[in-house]
């Protein structure tokens, strides 16, 4: 949890209303294309410490929506991850040390928005006002889940808020993200855009670069947004590409592309908004690498100790925490006290034990779902194989 | 009742169906302008325009992951894979998102993708321009797999599959893409998915066949009937799901089957067919049912007729069946 550094007050600066931006952070948009895929955009320093003129769009109430957002993320991973433990749960992965590159992103989308999961954008679609209680049942995957149980925890869906329900494989759902935003192409009233997120390992992969490829030929209003945590389970980034950053990739494809402290929320926010507000114009696909670092392990099945040397991950754990580093901000302003932050924690503490255990011990789906939703109508065979299931399942 | 061949009732659906549903999308490889290589897209492009008609790139999974994108967002793409040999870049998103979209968001998105192909040999394509990958994805839950043997079906079948809500490969029997004509209504109509056709009556041996492989049992039922044996014509049609009823029905009379199609014997679609058979006919059978495939070799050059099913292989399967 973020500890207070809340002594330092270097900025007493009173809020101020949203604005476009215009401080000194913000030449980095002036610079050439290789530049910006090369550079780094940074509004809080790793101190906190920050030039007021960069961030007169974050007035009290965005910034602490923001941060509630990611404390959310972080206090129900801690929870989720206990109960994996535990063994309520199958399976669980945090988002830890990430939380501002999909916070941050996200809440740059409007409501019609799209958002195309990858692995750890689930605080995000609940940031943007997934049901919480859905989330919960599909982590069980129990008779509440809406998607009937179905798939590991972690793959939830989501059409009211527009999060669409992602596979386990890797960067396929980039093609979708593009496709959807040819629809909004051919379709759309002009006002919809479409975020599809990516981690460093899907960089890899053939449909990455089929996505950008598409993207770029078309125009599509699609942003793509790559959570560089540098680590693909136990690959590096060094074992995935010689490229000297991810985003200059994007460059290939004729797509402005544009790199981002991942654990700088503020800064998060301005490259995402720059570039939905640019999709939303009709000025085309933007890629954004957001620099962050895999604090937790790739998921409850794996150990990072076997291959990493976590001293890095201390590092990045205590001096680059993204929560840390915004709180202090926070405090700065004189927009969250001890006593709010106690209040929050314990807000979203009470929210997650409330549904876990609303749906801990709600049965599994009934074993007519085994067959629905393979087709619109099951064909006479699905009907036969669950005939002969329920003639032996009580 | 105008004459048409395959690709003309292919283009007549598209065109009926665009017409009517204004989020229906072609995209892929050359369709648009050029109308597609084997034309079945032609005229698409003048009529429809270019944002409904798309030259996509060429990159199979990027065409079929991006007709996925837009049927989440609502449209009703129908995207051309230009041979189904290079249907395999877009093979995951075929298996692993297309025909499981539906299922594992618990039918929030259905994924409305009705994908085109031509498939089969007999056109001296070699390896890459010949094979029969159906069987790959009939056993893939989720996604339906029709195969038409003639213009009218065509036509009824590919409309058919444009107005229902499951993903569908709707593979086109490229050898008799010209070579099969016939009667086609210029008005809309359907035919029924899942629904065999007897095609010719017969009662003592029941050849079953899908595609261009419908007229190769036809052939073969006219030479049996020169020497007297009687043989009943089944075309499959919609292989996924299949018409079990129209096949038991046939065998349970005749006591005696032959199943043949192109693709390779071993796992080939015609061990589902059989088997199923088995399950439902056996106390009427009075021979093994016999299967006259494509070899267990990738598809050849120079020899692609030795290696495709003819009249003359399956009139020995039915000689062998009447002789058990």
């Amino acid at each position: 949890m973020p500890d207070g550094q809340s002594e330092k007050t270097e900025n007493e600066a009173m809020p101020m209303p949203p604005q476009a931006p215009t401080g000194p952070a913000f030449a980095y948009f002036d610079q050439d294309e290789e530049a910006k895929a090369l550079g780094l955009f940074e509004i809080l320093s790793e101190d906190s410490s920050y030039d007021p003129a960069n961030t007169a769009r974050f007035d009290k109430a965005l910034s602490l929506d923001l941060y509630r957002g990611m404390l959310l993320t972080r206090l129900m991973d801690k929870q989720f991850m206990a109960l994996q433990r535990q063994g309520v749960l199958g399976f669980y992965a945090e988002t830890l040390g990430q939380e501002a590159a999909g916070i941050g992103s996200a809440a740059a989308l409007s409501s019609q928005d799209w958002l195309v999961p990858a692995l750890r954008e689930h605080g995000a679609g609940l940031y943007r006002g997934m049901d919480f209680g859905n989330f919960v049942a599909q982590l069980f995957g129990n008779a509440n889940d809406v998607t009937r149980g179905r798939q590991m925890p972690l793959h939830p869906s989501d059409p009211a808020t527009r999060y669409v329900n992602m596979s386990s494989c890797i960067a396929t759902q980039l093609p979708h993200a593009m496709g959807i935003a040819m629809g909004i192409q051919i379709a759309g009233d002009g006002s919809e855009v479409c975020m599809g997120y990516m981690g460093d390992g899907a960089t890899s992969e053939a449909e990455f670069h089929v996505a950008m490829n598409f993207a770029g030929v078309r125009k599509a209003p699609v942003v793509m947004v790559c959570q560089n945590n540098q680590w693909a389970i136990s690959t590096p980034g060094t074992g995935q590409t010689a490229s000297e950053t991810i985003a200059v990739k994007g460059l290939g494809y004729g797509i402005e592309s544009l790199r981002a402290d991942g654990n700088d929320i503020l800064a998060v926010y301005e490259v995402s908004k720059y570039a939905v507000e640019k999709a939303r114009r009709g000025d085309g696909p933007t890629f954004i690498e957001l620099l962050t670092y895999r604090v937790s392990a790739h998921t409850s099945s794996d150990d990072p100790s076997r291959y990493r040397d976590e001293s890095v991950t201390k590092v990045w754990r205590t001096k680059r925490d993204p929560l840390v580093r915004m709180r202090v901000f926070l405090e700065k302003n004189g927009w969250l006290s001890e006593a709010d932050f106690e209040a929050m924690v314990t807000q979203i503490e009470a929210m997650v034990r409330k549904s876990v255990e609303k749906q801990r011990d709600v049965t599994m789906p009934p074993l007519s779902s085994l067959i629905q939703d393979v087709f619109q109508t099951p064909w006479w065979r699905l009907e036969e194989q669950l005939a002969t299931l329920e003639a032996i399942v009580d | 009742m105008p004459t048409m061949n395959i690709i003309q009732a292919v283009n007549n659906a598209l065109r009926i169906q665009m017409a009517l549903e204004p989020k229906s999308i072609v995209l892929g490889e050359d369709v648009g302008k050029f109308g597609g290589v084997f034309r079945a897209t032609s005229g698409l492009y003048d009529e429809f325009g270019e944002e409904r008609v798309i030259d996509t790139p060429l990159a199979e999974a990027g065409i079929i992951g991006a007709a996925i994108g837009m049927a989440v967002y609502g449209m009703r793409p129908i995207p051309e894979i230009q041979f189904s040999d290079f249907i395999f870049p877009a093979f995951d998103q075929i298996v692993n998102e297309l025909a499981k979209f539906r299922y594992r968001s618990g039918g929030q998105y259905p994924c409305p993708v009705v994908i085109r192909t031509p498939v089969g040999g007999g056109i001296r394509g070699g390896h890459y321009h010949s094979q029969s990958p159906e069987a790959l994805f009939v056993h893939t839950p989720g996604i339906k797999v029709v195969i038409p043997s003639n213009p009218y079906d065509a036509k009824g079948l590919l409309l058919s599959c444009l107005r229902q809500d499951d993903p569908v490969l709707f593979m086109e029997p490229k050898k008799i893409y010209r070579a099969s004509r016939g009667d086609v209504p210029e008005n809309d109509y359907t035919v029924e998915l899942g629904k065999a056709k007897v095609t010719r009556e017969g009662d003592q041996v029941t050849l079953i066949a899908y595609g261009a492989m419908l007229h190769v049992i036809e052939e073969a039922a006219a030479k049996a009937a020169e020497i007297g044996i009687s043989c009943e014509v089944i075309d499959l049609r919609t292989l996924m799901p299949f018409d079990i009823e129209t096949i038991t029905e046939s065998v349970t009379k005749n006591g005696r089957a032959v199943m043949v199609h192109e693709a390779p014997q071993t796992c080939g679609y015609g061990a589902e067919i059989c088997s199923s058979l088995y399950e439902r006919c056996m106390a009427h059978l009075e021979a093994p049912i016999g299967r006259v495939c494509g070899f267990d070799t990738p598809f050849p050059y120079s020899l692609e007729h030795e290696y495709m099913p003819n009249a003359a292989r399956v009139l020995g399967a039915i000689r062998k069946t009447l002789e058990w």
